[in-house]
């Protein structure tokens, strides 16, 4: 894990040694890798002089900085109230048959992670879903087999 | 009571800029602190978010603080789920949230600007900080000694609770803080701090330009002016609408449902949720049910039962388990119905969390447990058989 400690040193230098550069430096090598390893959070509380469960306390207390290995793209379908009544259960049936995962895992491929999300602030074009950052709103299993096999088609 | 207001579209946060995007900003520096906080005074502005508090107090009280350093805060943490108001302000009008950043700046001598951005709204990072760049570019040609920077959040609702931000901001759990002490004394690095929603500092920045008395004239006497409502659900015109405050929600479902509304989550899922017998006499206000603007309409084929569950369940998740009310509380009620429905335990057990919801409302240490007890009763209440059944 060489080239994360390099990349550690790096947003500790841009964003400085201190407490508040924490998100920022967590948030810096989720979004290379999708996921922060037990020896990124290590190395990120030495780099920032603090303990590792200072780190780790707070990258597990936030949904978007996942601690456990994710795939290059991690789907989040919306799950709450405005969302569900607009079916997202057929768009997460549709993803799960298309991807052969049920929600919450990966493909053997390490490609695609399939999560539930709360409100993401897209109710008046539900269904919603993010595929890493990028929001996709008003689906139909139609549409999200579409989107799905366009990243499908994507070379890593 | 209802001054006989109808549904009455606003167009004020929205509105075209005048000629360009700095008019607001150029013509608000010339006027002096004491005219901006009278402005916003006698224009009744109270907190967009969805707590009310008057926003020109809050100036007021940020500006009396001595301190070697003081912050403005915005908070961009929209997650009330059924809302989705501010994203659309910061895509379509940054400058005019940056601008009512900029005038509580001058008020209360702060040098620095935050926007706490959810992370959900990553999407559009690139866009508002070339804004953010192009404004503070503005600022330092007409010498004004404030910055803006952007904060991104990583995914928590309880974030969008003022203290739990400033906990976020400074590199740990979003945990709530006890208050007092409030943030316009210690807020963001525990220095005087001036945190408002994104779109009470937009709708500052319209107050400022045309006047608070005349922003006063719209509305009742206790719910003064306009304000954007996020609607979803059962309705054939999802979307963003600024509306004037003080209607009835029985007007509001007459315009905004499908026929056939049974019940409407009035501020998103911590709000009450209201049922059509009540709809004639509930005003969308202060006076009546208050609202950070989700309305979320459920008509007669929907299962509150469901909807209490999505609920709750969004609840237990959300919550940041610091304290044990709404820790235990929400897992507990979430259990509870479920019990209930499968008739493990018996229907009067529901009288039994409904206290334990009022229990939560009391003890709760912020904003997310006190209110899981809204919901819960108006479910209870109202609803009773379709969490029996």
């Amino acid at each position: 894990m060489a080239t994360n400690e390099i990349l550690i040193k790096e947003l500790a230098d841009q964003y400085g040694r201190k407490r508040t550069s924490l998100l920022p430096v967590l948030q810096g090598v989720a979004d290379k890798n999708n996921f922060l390893t037990e020896e990124d959070l290590t190395t990120i509380g030495r780099e920032l002089h603090l303990s590792g469960a200072q780190v780790f306390g707070t990258a597990t207390f936030y949904s978007f900085l996942n601690v456990v290995p994710r795939g290059k793209y991690v789907i989040r379908v919306c799950k709450t109230i405005s969302c569900d009544m607009k079916n997202k259960d057929d768009v997460v049936r549709e993803i799960e048959n298309m991807l052969k995962i049920k929600t919450g895992e990966t493909t053997e491929d390490k490609k695609f992670t399939l999560l539930y999300t709360n409100c993401m602030g897209w109710c008046d074009k539900g269904p919603s879903m993010l595929i890493n950052e990028m929001p996709y709103s008003d689906l139909t299993p139609d549409k999200v087999h579409g989107i799905i096999k366009q990243y499908s088609d994507t070379a890593d | 009571m209802n001054d006989g207001i109808k549904i009455n579209r606003i167009d004020s946060i929205f509105k075209d800029y005048v000629d360009n995007k700095f008019d607001y900003l150029k013509k608000i520096m010339t006027m002096s602190n004491e005219e901006i906080i009278k402005n916003l005074t006698e224009s009744g502005l109270k907190g967009r978010g969805g707590a009310g508090f008057p926003t020109g107090s809050k100036w007021k009280f940020a500006a009396e603080q001595s301190s070697d350093e003081k912050f403005v805060v915005c908070n961009a943490d929209e997650g009330e789920p059924g809302t989705f108001k501010d994203k659309e302000i910061l895509l379509k009008v940054p400058h005019k949230v940056l601008t009512g950043m900029t005038a509580c700046s001058k008020v209360t001598g702060a040098k620095k600007g935050y926007i706490y951005l959810r992370w959900e709204y990553k999407f559009m990072k690139n866009d508002l900080q070339k804004s953010v760049d192009e404004f503070n570019e503005e600022l330092e040609k007409m010498k004004i000694d404030f910055k803006i920077y952007i904060v991104l959040g990583a995914g928590a609702y309880v974030c969008g609770e003022e203290s739990a931000l400033f906990d976020s901001m400074e590199g740990m759990r979003g945990e709530p803080r006890n208050k007092p002490p409030f943030p316009t004394e210690s807020g963001f690095m525990g220095k005087p701090t001036v945190i408002n929603n994104v779109e009470t500092f937009a709708t500052s920045t319209m107050i400022l330009s045309f006047g608070g008395v005349n922003y006063a004239k719209l509305g009742t006497d206790v719910s003064h002016g306009s304000k954007l409502f996020s609607i979803s659900g059962d309705t054939a015109i999802p979307g963003i609408y600024e509306l004037e405050l003080g209607m009835t929600l029985h007007d509001f479902v007459e315009k905004f449902g499908d026929g056939d509304t049974k019940a409407v989550s009035v501020g998103g899922v911590s709000g009450a949720l209201v049922p059509r017998k009540k709809f004639k006499d509930t005003i969308i206000g202060w006076e009546g049910v208050p609202t950070g603007g989700a309305m979320i309409l459920f008509n007669s084929t929907r299962s509150i039962y469901r909807i209490l569950h999505n609920y709750l369940e969004f609840f237990e998740e959300e919550s940041c388990g610091q304290c044990t009310p709404c820790r235990i509380g929400c897992q507990q009620l979430k259990k509870g119905i479920e019990a209930v429905k499968k008739g493990e335990e018996d229907p009067s057990y529901l009288d039994t969390l409904a206290s334990l919801s009022k229990v939560m409302n009391v003890s709760a240490k912020c904003g997310l447990g006190q209110s899981v007890m809204n919901p819960v009763l108006s479910a209870v209440n109202n609803f009773r058989e379709e969490l029996i059944y």
